[in-house]
């Protein structure tokens, strides 16, 4: 009994000691962004690989799951003569939820996950240590950029998502099950608010990707440098944006949406 | 009277629960080449890392080129790391960048010097270890003799003051060990350097260094100029030196009686 209190001290403990750091490597990452103004190429450099090289799995996803919303708002819609209500649905499904969602858990993993395994090997390669003996920050340098490219990254993923759903849902509904093409688009324009739809889910994936590139950033830096331990950062990585994702997104809900 | 370039007094530090330096002193004199050996585990990376600041000593004092490292604000630590080079063991090179830009890294860094001067700087550190003709090559097409000696020009990009050499010569095949040795004399010498070579290579080190510290359990155990460790009473210093199996420091880990272990009681985990 007391050994069992003892392990499940020493977990708590744990939990929150690495908590702490990753609040002060938090609070260090922010204080760096000022930095950035004076060395744009590095945060372009890393744009072009957490954002630019995650628009095709985005792209693809966003497709697919626009056209599975077609399929499936069309079958429902249709029982109540209200077809051409489709573009709505869709569109609202993929602005307020869809698109900041999955693209931050498409983010995650494609993008999330490279940065924990760089930084991580960054660090068991000893580039990190290295670059501190050079006295170069490694937080300025390597986390800073990348933070802030995934922070302006994601909400640009997220409106491509929407975008190219609102096309699958387009070319199922209109295309393939034969709804008015006027009627999805202006009902559409009619029921999708730029500030009380567009503009939440924006600020939804704005959030999302400052948890991602945190969390994964984070994950990377605090790795224990060994092959094993590089291992279970990505994994953890993926895990716990996942989770950060999906629990935030219901409290960002309840605040928006809720009353 | 000259003043040391590291000075160390009372030095603890401990991982957990177990103590690394228990009350250390040290001096590193300026112009020097210092060895410090001991066996594996004893510590020596640790106390290259705490003369570079990167961990927290226990108590005592770590002064470096008159500062006392372990109080220093970030952006004095900074600057001070400025006036020091560190040679890693794995190297330590940016994987993303070719070797022209490691060594260019620091410098791009830390001066405004226009890209034909720093060229020309990268140049000739290459060419001081004999690597100018592989500029161009990525991090992973060189072998680990060369990795070291991109790292050792990196190191000296900025003209250090002290370089500080972390195993140098482990793992490296007879021509590049030979090569690291003249290279760490050659440029102590030329660039007028303070260096700290951590190694437990005991010939190759001791063939460069001016002065000697064997580490180990936490202590200094002996010190002196190499020849006069060689000549050491020391029952420790002799196995060390010489590599014997068996001596002070026990061939056996620690255990209960052999007999006990296999004739009865519970299988240990």
């Amino acid at each position: 009994m007391t050994g069992l209190l003892q392990r499940l001290g020493h977990a708590a403990l744990g939990y929150f000691r690495r908590l702490g750091r990753g609040n002060l490597f938090l609070l260090q990452t922010l204080a760096s962004l000022p930095g950035m103004l004076l060395r744009p190429v590095l945060v372009i450099r890393q744009m072009w690989s957490v954002g630019v090289l995650t628009i095709v799995i985005i792209v693809v996803s966003g497709l697919f799951v626009g056209m599975v919303m077609g399929l499936q708002g069309y079958n429902t819609l249709v029982d109540f003569g209200a077809e051409e209500s489709l573009g709505v649905l869709v569109a609202l499904s993929l602005v307020r939820e869809l698109g900041p969602v999955v693209a931050a858990l498409l983010f995650a993993g494609r993008a999330g996950s490279a940065l924990t395994a760089e930084i991580g090997l960054m660090k068991a390669t000893e580039q990190l240590s290295g670059m501190e003996m050079m006295a170069v920050d490694p937080v300025q340098r390597v986390i800073a950029p990348r933070f802030l490219a995934a922070f302006l990254s994601m909400p640009l993923l997220a409106a491509i998502f929407s975008a190219v759903g609102v096309f699958g849902g387009y070319l199922v509904g209109v295309g393939l099950l034969g709804v008015d093409d006027g009627a999805f688009w202006s009902q559409m324009q009619d029921k999708v608010d730029f500030y009380d739809d567009v503009m939440n889910g924006v600020i939804k994936s704005i959030v999302f990707g400052f948890v991602v590139g945190w969390i994964a950033l984070y994950e990377g830096y605090d790795t224990v440098p060994t092959a094993e331990g590089v291992s279970q950062a990505t994994t953890r990585t993926v895990v716990h944006s996942a989770l950060v994702v999906l629990g935030l997104d219901f409290v960002l809900t309840a605040l928006m949406f809720g009353g | 009277m000259t003043q040391p370039v590291v000075q160390i007094r009372d030095l603890r530090f401990a991982r957990g629960t177990r103590m690394i330096f228990d009350g250390i002193d040290l001096d590193i004199m300026p112009g020097t080449v210092t060895a410090i050996m001991g066996p594996s585990g004893t510590g020596k990376t640790t106390l290259l890392k705490l003369i570079g600041g990167q961990l927290q000593p226990l108590s005592g004092s770590v002064r470096v080129l008159g500062e006392d490292v372990p109080s220093l604000s970030r952006p004095a630590l900074y600057r001070l790391r400025k006036r020091m080079g560190m040679l890693f063991q794995s190297g330590a090179l940016l994987t993303d960048i070719n070797v022209f830009e490691n060594v260019a890294y620091p410098v791009r860094e830390h001066t405004k010097l226009s890209g034909s001067l720093i060229r020309n700087l990268v140049l000739m550190k290459l060419e001081a270890v004999g690597l100018r003709g592989a500029a161009g090559l990525m991090p992973n097409e060189l072998s680990g003799g060369m990795s070291r000696r991109v790292a050792l020009a990196r190191a000296i990009a900025l003209d250090p003051t002290m370089v500080l050499y972390d195993e140098p010569f482990a793992g490296q095949d007879p021509i590049s060990m030979g090569v690291l040795v003249k290279l760490i004399s050659e440029l102590n010498r030329a660039l007028g350097m303070t260096s700290v070579v951590v190694s437990h290579d005991v010939r190759e080190a001791s063939s460069i260094a001016d002065y000697v510290y064997l580490l180990s359990d936490g202590k200094v155990m002996d010190h002196g100029k190499p020849d006069a460790l060689w000549g050491a009473r020391s029952d420790w210093t002799q196995q060390f030196l010489n590599g014997h199996p068996d001596g002070p420091v026990a061939f056996h880990y620690p255990a209960p009686p052999f007999r006990d272990d296999l004739l009865g009681g519970a299988p240990r985990a």
